[in-house]
């Protein structure tokens, strides 16, 4: 299912849609078909001014009888939806897997009779299609998705020729697939036009707003990119700008590992990445890459995280660059490893022994998970210390559009160095006049120093127990987190500005949150910099009357602005279901 | 190169006695023996007293957490293979909250000089039992006694697949200088067991042997391609026998001038013979300590030394080779490859 929506999401982009996706899978990698539990979803918005993938879908393809459940009890589309269903699997042993008490699961669902219901043999279509390729009956079953998909393509109208070259180059490393599912999914189009007489075409008019990507370059190249993607790339723009050699040091978690494999895929770009023996040993062989003068990052999720604590506090301590990606899901413990959430937020700040300020970010859509990606580099190679970026499931597996930018036109690095006149009697205590230390490594003749996770003298650089000592570094260590404040982006606020409403939002729920300032007419200020905050972050909040803080955790990011700014009241709305916001919801919430 | 080029200008704090003292000079002498700058060396500890050490070697150093020395200088090495690097480390550090990372380095082969610290105690937590505890022994967290059976950390290394494993003495300076030389020769993961006392915590824990006349008769110093010789009078040899009814190998005693002494051979791929030559020793099959009445010698010496492809030349070398047929090889030539579309 994730393989067909895929496709279908690539073939709208390039066709120029705007798109928005949300990948649903349960955490088993199979999970009992067939049942409530194990059913596999893929949402997708495509059309002009994309900001989410929509809260209910227009039209619904349910390939069995659970997710014909599953999409009906969780409202997933309009009272007027097409809903697609594959009648092959409405079987009394299917009804029964997904726990129908009738025979006639329309009526037992309620679905209303606006819904235009297209029953279609799904199985039986595809099985006909490939009944002379001497495919096994297991292949043929299978294939039942792509002649669903050219279904889907007829129904929007998408041309058959350029959905041919896009499945040639899906299947390219299998050849022997490419000849059977071209021939279900032309099928499944085909059918599609003998249905023309009970089902009306939807024509999207192909065109795209490019205000939201902040873009005024004409004709540039665009592709679709999912969030983890973005990500990896971002790092490798960002070692090839600073003229550094990336090391990643990570360790397999849902829903991070992608950036793994990207990472290990490109060798080609000089990138080195580890799998290490577990969470610890990812985020230590990047401190170990790091002190030997890399562009050094480890990549993991909430639990990961956990494990990583006391050695990202090492780093703080140490005062190395290191990037930190925490792909969010929910929590605690395992939880749910893949559904969304921005639980985490608390843990980047704050989860580490000791006075121990970081640099904490957040990407806002799966494109700009590159962007700042980029960011966090770029402030840890210049302000030596760990940067932590938070991006989540929905990020991490959705895709959207990408402005494809030239490694040029992407803002310079300058990682910090070390003066020539410190050869001869460097220490590791000693600063600019920024307050960042200077960075001296490994091979670099004449400045040998011993670097430490225990407290350092703040003229010597030894370690030191001197209480006064203690609390110079503990503040210089503050000091060097808060000077970034004047070197990142003022805090903008998008929509109606003169309206006494401000949505307040931060990662990942920019779509939502912009789709329902609109419907509201009011404004929105969606944060990526969290600590540092931008420094107007008072100022733009002072001026509204109501603020609204909305997040997918129990108001972690209220209780911050609540700490981190005076005299402001802060109204909360929060969901905690592992799902990306819907709009009506907070369209609701704010009008009641 | 002279030792003293590798002391840096910090006062050494290890308590009056202790046998890390000679491990630190020890390591001086062999680095300038080896010859390598100062600048291309890096010693990464961990925590406990042996991970001070970096502080006292002038060299880059780096002594970060507990038990994460491993890991941080798998890293250090694989992205800078041509440094080298050296990790400091203690039964505790290494064995107990560092021994994920501890047998990873060794399954790798990231090619590292691993000096262990064994002094059988947590000192710098001051007094208690750690993994090489024998069993029942008395501390501060086992007033009566240890229940758990000891690591022999050989085993461990050898069971993780090490290619090379040494064990010394702090009070034997001259096989300490040739086993840590012998590590930084040898290219891959080399472990050296320094036996040292805590002169606070545990004194004496080495003591069967630490006194030259006993140690004569209860140790032997294996050298690479020399006879198995030990006793104050070099009456003595190590022969191997198989039990004829369980065909288990085991080493004997014999007259040095039995023509079954076996000969060291410390390349031999096979570990059998290094794993019996390294579990002769302090502790009976149980973990309990016999010290003396050890009815073998314990092995010092560079017991295994044995080639094998690193780890960081490994990962290095494969960047490289595609890095050599790869079409695209920066940002820009990356997304050129990507499907785009233009608006």
């Amino acid at each position: 299912m994730q393989l067909t929506g895929n496709m279908f999401s690539s073939l709208s982009a390039i066709l120029g849609h705007e798109i928005s996706t949300l990948p649903d899978f349960p955490a088993e990698i199979r999970a009992p078909q067939g049942t409530i539990g194990g059913v596999s979803g893929f949402q997708v918005q495509l059309g002009a001014q994309v900001y989410t993938p929509g809260d209910k879908a227009d039209v619904m393809v349910a390939m069995n009888a659970a997710a014909l459940k599953v999409s009906a009890m969780s409202r997933h589309y309009h009272d007027h939806a097409i809903l697609i269903v594959d009648t092959d699997s409405l079987a009394a042993k299917d009804l029964e897997k997904a726990q129908f008490k009738t025979d006639n699961p329309f009526t037992e669902l309620g679905i209303p009779e606006t819904v235009q219901i297209v029953p279609v043999p799904l199985t039986t279509l595809a099985k006909e299609a490939l009944k002379d390729t001497g495919l096994d009956n297991k292949s043929m079953l299978k294939s039942r998705n792509m002649f669903a998909l050219g279904l889907i393509y007829w129904l929007f109208d998408l041309p058959m020729d350029k959905a041919i070259h896009l499945l040639e180059d899906k299947f390219r490393k299998k050849p022997a697939l490419i000849e059977p599912n071209t021939k279900v999914m032309v099928d499944g189009y085909n059918y599609g036009q003998n249905l023309a007489l009970s089902v009306n075409q939807i024509r999207l008019a192909a065109q795209r707003s490019n205000s939201d990507n902040g873009l005024t370059a004409e004709r540039s190249n665009f592709t679709s990119i999912a969030g983890n993607k973005a990500t990896a790339w971002g790092l490798i723009a960002a070692a090839q700008k600073a003229g550094k050699h990336l090391f990643l040091g990570s360790y397999p978690i849902t829903p991070a590992t992608d950036i793994l494999h990207e990472l290990a895929a490109r060798k080609d770009m000089n990138v080195m990445a580890i799998q290490a023996e577990d969470e610890i040993a990812g985020v230590c062989t990047a401190i170990g890459a790091a002190f030997a003068g890399d562009l050094a990052c480890t990549t993991t999720s909430g639990p990961g995280l956990s494990l990583k604590s006391e050695a990202i506090g090492l780093a703080v301590m140490a005062e190395l660059p290191l990037v930190v990606v925490d792909v969010q899901r929910g929590g605690p413990s395992t939880g749910l490893p893949t559904k969304t959430e921005q639980t985490d937020l608390l843990q980047a700040l704050y989860g580490r022994n000791g006075e121990c300020p970081a640099v904490v970010l957040a990407a806002s859509t799966s494109a700009n998970c590159f962007d700042f990606a980029y960011e966090a580099c770029k402030i840890a190679l210049e302000n030596m210390t760990p940067v932590i970026l938070l991006t989540d499931t929905y990020l991490a597996n959705g895709t959207g559009l990408w402005r494809v930018p030239k490694l040029a036109e992407l803002p310079e690095i300058h990682p910090q160095t070390v003066p020539e006149e410190l050869k001869g009697h460097f220490n590791p205590a000693l600063r600019d006049e920024r307050g960042v230390r200077y960075w001296a490594y490994p091979g670099m003749e004449g400045y040998e120093h011993r670097n430490i996770g225990l407290e350092r003298d703040a003229e010597k650089g030894t370690i030191s127990t001197n209480p006064e000592n203690h609390e110079k570094m503990v503040r210089a260590r503050q000091a060097k987190i808060a000077q970034i404040a004047d070197r990142i982006p003022l805090l903008k606020v998008q929509g109606n500005t003169s309206s006494d409403t401000l949505l307040v939002g931060w990662g990942s729920t920019e779509g939502h949150l912009h789709a329902a300032a609109n419907e509201l007419n009011c404004a929105l200020a969606q944060f990526n910099f969290i600590a540092p905050l931008p420094k107007n972050t008072q100022e733009v909040l002072s001026q509204y009357k109501r603020i609204i803080v909305c997040e997918l955790n129990t108001g972690q990011f209220a209780g911050y602005l609540r700490n981190s700014c005076e005299g402001i009241s802060i109204e909360q709305y929060n969901e905690i279901q592992g799902q990306p916001f819907a709009v009506e919801r907070i369209v609701n919430f704010v009008k009641k | 190169m002279e030792a003293s080029q590798f002391k840096s200008d910090q006062y050494v704090r290890f308590c009056p006695g202790c046998g890390d003292h000679a491990i630190c000079m020890a390591l001086q002498k062999a680095m300038a023996q080896i010859g390598i700058p100062t600048h291309q060396v890096a010693v990464i500890s961990g925590i406990g007293c042996s991970s001070r050490m970096p502080h006292y070697l002038n060299t880059y150093g780096f002594n970060t957490i507990h038990g994460r020395g491993g890991a941080i200088a798998t890293g250090v090495k694989t992205s800078h293979p041509e440094l080298t690097v050296w990790q400091m480390s203690g039964d505790g550090d290494c064995l107990a909250i560092g021994g994920n990372h501890f047998i990873h380095e060794i399954r790798r082969n990231v090619d590292l000089n691993v000096c262990m610290f064994n002094n059988r105690i947590y000192g710098l937590t001051k007094g208690q039992y750690s993994p090489t505890s024998p069993k029942g022994f008395v501390s501060k967290s086992s007033p009566f006694g240890t229940v758990e059976r000891p690591f022999i950390p050989a085993e461990l290394v050898l069971g993780a697949r090490g290619t090379f494993f040494a064990r010394t003495l702090d009070v034997d300076m001259p096989t300490t200088v040739d086993c840590l030389v012998a590590a930084q020769q040898h290219k891959g993961c080399s472990i050296v067991e320094c036996l040292v006392n805590c002169v606070i915590f545990n004194n004496g824990t080495h003591a069967w042997i630490a006194d030259r006349e006993q140690r004569a008769e209860h140790s032997i110093v294996l050298k690479h391609g020399e006879k198995m010789i030990f006793g104050k009078e070099n009456d003595k040899g190590l022969a191997i026998e198989i039990d004829p009814q369980t065909f288990v190998p085991r080493i004997i005693v014999v007259p040095a001038d039995d023509p079954r002494v076996l000969t060291h051979d410390a390349t031999q791929a096979d570990p059998t013979l290094h794993r019996l030559l390294a579990l002769m020793g302090p502790t009976d099959p149980n973990g309990v300590a016999v010290g003396g009445d050890s009815p073998l010698p314990i092995a010092l010496g560079v017991i295994r030394n044995v080639e094998a492809e690193t780890y960081d030349a490994a990962v290095n070398q494969q960047i490289a080779d595609i890095r050599s047929k790869a079409k695209a090889k920066t940002f820009d030539e990356l997304t050129a490859t990507l499907e785009t579309w233009q608006m």
